[in-house]
């Protein structure tokens, strides 16, 4: 391994590379802020230019450039503006957006880059370790258990959810499925629930959907109510984590590196199970108070996502590298790039081309670095874009979020239904019903049916439930999670009654 | 009744509908080789439509009583609220969605920008308008020219 490392080093090290790292970083920060263009677009865009450089290891450690310095965009415009514009960040916006109101967006944002390079750096650390033992787990889990994984994740949401809440927090995971439904499936070429709509053919778009859950009602709260806009005030002095912060938020980073990192390595989990997964489980551990604090700024609340977003994203280049199957749609696309550069990523690659494999290794560490280096002096200016004059501030807002929608899709149609159901997500938010939930559905809901169907078709109807021990497993977790909730309150509530507790 | 057993009520509907297409209109058009698979493509929206009524009929029937709270906007009261500003900005905002094709996008986005500032109570048209036309031509050139998207710039009668 020492001697693979010195060949990485070398090869990452060279003048040429070192700039290709600090390009690909700069580039991918800077577009990932714009919401709608996640790390999946920017790399796609970027491949022509990987391609034509002809070295693949500079070619990779570009697009990995690009891919770290998106995924950090992307936090920015979560936490500054509640836009998230890719689904792995959503989760960051929970905490870091009140945090920016509070005028703390100086602080939330090198939260999450200290959080990003940790969880980057000890992502790449166990991917140089496990790699090539965790390819062979990742092929243990079949089908039925990402369907299990993903109702487990589906029912963390119930850990989102306040006291009499859970009921409306399952209604709008229902709902963000039931809307996941609508269109085209991957099994069945049959287009569902689209009421002869030919713009409804492909389904409801993610980013149109996570502006009008997100940036559009808050945007529009922001105009109903004129006086109150702390995030206003241009407060940001508060930039530095202090020793009692950087103490409370240690063991979250260290405890989201690592599971975010076996998420990751499971081929089509990824960075947004592992994110919403990172803040459900933090959420559920931390104490009393610490849970309160949940929602409303809390920075472990910040930390948990972004490291296991940093490191699922490591995690997702194990099956990449070691078995040639991309995890996600991003992995994807590099397998893309590599093939066009004739190098095929799998068991032979780490005999074949050490130099490609460790390389990128090598690469990751020094993105991580690079990115920590060129953003934290940049974070005061990026969040004085919460100083500009409240009137100039919410057009733009409004026209971002029409932009994220219209960019991906180019269909203006796009932009009518985020107005629609951005009015809807608004009434909603009125009513108290967690919105999250439904961007949650939304997105886990089509992997969900086509693992469901899949395992339904390979062991002909529902016996898979009981006939594999972690599909059972991971379901009687999911149950007890949605149980426990209530069972608490109800108990919590007899107690308040005044009646005895049977033990 | 408050608002949010209103919109349950809602979601009811919503998942009525849901599982009458579910459960009776979706099966007929299946292919007869579909109709031997273990799933159908109804299969999983059955589920859900199940689930969803039971949901919305616990919000509905207060199965699951939690203490009413005032969340950030009181909707009782919002005649309190600058809800005129808001509904002009979603007019505006349909307004933009239908003029963006037509009328090219340099223009739509310049006159979104302008008339959302002058909307929320901005008086400076100098200001406005250059930080407008600023925007609107860097986020064009960024979408167009860097990354290739295409964005027709201006009215199509111009020829853009």
């Amino acid at each position: 391994m020492l001697e693979g490392l010195l060949i990485g080093l070398q090869t990452a090290l060279s003048f040429q590379n070192l700039l290709m790292v600090i390009a690909g970083c700069l580039i991918g920060t800077f577009i990932g802020m714009l919401p709608g263009l996640g790390p999946m677009s920017i790399i796609a865009i970027m491949i022509p230019v990987a391609i034509s450089m002809g070295d693949p290891s500079a070619a990779l450690i570009l697009l990995a450039g690009v891919y770290y310095g998106a995924i950090f965009g992307g936090s920015t415009s979560s936490i500054l503006l509640n836009a998230p514009g890719v689904a792995g960040t959503v989760a960051s916006s929970f905490d870091g957006y009140p945090m920016a109101r509070q005028g703390k967006a100086g602080k939330a944002l090198t939260i999450a880059a200290i959080s990003s390079f940790a969880g980057g750096t000890i992502g790449a650390i166990l991917l140089m370790i496990f790699a090539p033992a965790l390819s062979s787990v990742a092929l243990l889990f079949h089908s039925s258990e990402y369907f299990a994984l993903m109702v487990v994740g589906l029912s963390a949401i119930a850990a989102f959810a306040g006291t009499g809440q859970v009921a409306k927090a399952m209604l709008m995971t229902l709902l963000g499925l039931i809307m996941a439904t609508v269109g085209e499936g991957a099994l069945f070429n049959l287009p569902r629930f689209t009421m002869g709509v030919m713009d409804l053919q492909s389904g409801f778009g993610f980013i149109t959907l996570a502006m009008a859950m997100f940036a559009l009602p808050e945007a529009l709260f922001l105009v109903l109510k004129k006086k109150e806009m702390s995030g206003n005030s241009g407060e940001i002095s508060d930039l530095r984590i202090s020793r009692q912060e950087a103490k409370s938020i240690a063991p979250v980073i260290g405890r989201q590196s690592l599971q975010g990192f076996f998420i990751g390595v499971l081929p089509g989990a990824g960075a947004t199970i592992a994110s919403f997964l990172g803040y459900a489980l933090e959420r559920n551990i931390a104490t009393k108070e610490e849970q309160d604090e949940f929602g409303k700024g809390s920075i472990k609340g910040l930390a948990a996502p972004e490291t296991a977003n940093n490191a699922a994203c490591t995690g997702s280049f194990v099956p990449l590298l070691t078995l040639g199957i991309p995890g996600s749609g991003t992995t994807a696309i590099l397998l893309g790039a590599l093939i066009a550069l004739n190098v095929t990523p799998g068991p032979r690659l780490m005999i074949d081309e050490p130099q490609v494999f460790w390389a990128v290794i090598m690469s990751m560490f020094i993105g991580n670095l690079v990115l920590l280096i060129l953003n934290l002096p940049l974070i005061p200016y990026i969040a004085k874009v919460l100083s500009v004059p409240r009137n100039y501030l919410i057009p733009f807002i409004l026209f971002f979020t029409l932009m994220g929608a219209y960019i991906g899709q180019n269909n203006a149609t796009e932009l009518l239904l985020l107005v629609g159901f951005g009015v809807c997500a608004t009434a909603l938010k009125f009513a108290d019903y967690p919105l999250a939930p439904l961007l949650i559905g939304f997105i886990l809901g089509g992997m969900m049916e086509d693992n469901f169907a899949r395992s339904m078709q390979l062991y002909d109807g529902v016996a898979f439930i009981w006939e594999r021990p972690m599909t059972l497993g991971l379901l009687v977790l999911a149950a007890i999670l949605v149980v426990l909730p209530s069972y608490r309150a109800r108990r919590a509530r007899l107690r308040a009654a005044g009646v005895a507790d049977g033990d | 009744m408050a608002l949010d057993r209103w919109i349950a009520l809602v979601l009811l509907g919503i998942c009525l509908a849901y599982g009458y297409a579910a459960w009776f209109t979706m099966d007929a058009g299946l292919a007869p080789f579909m109709k031997r698979a273990p799933i159908w493509p109804s299969t999983f929206p059955k589920v859900l439509s199940i689930l969803g009524i039971v949901a919305s009929l616990t919000i509905l029937l207060g199965l699951e009583n939690g203490e009413a709270k005032i969340g950030e906007i009181d909707y009782r009261r919002l005649g309190d609220y600058h809800i005129g500003q808001a509904l002009l900005l979603l007019g505006l905002m349909v307004a933009y969605a239908l003029c963006l094709r037509p009328l090219g996008f340099l223009f739509s986005t310049i006159a979104f920008l302008m008339l959302g500032s002058a909307i929320l109570g901005e008086r400076r048209w100098v200001i406005m308008a250059v930080v407008a036309g600023i925007a609107t031509f860097v986020v064009w050139y960024l979408v167009q020219q860097v990354l290739g998207i295409y964005l027709r710039p201006l009215p199509g009668f111009i020829g853009g």
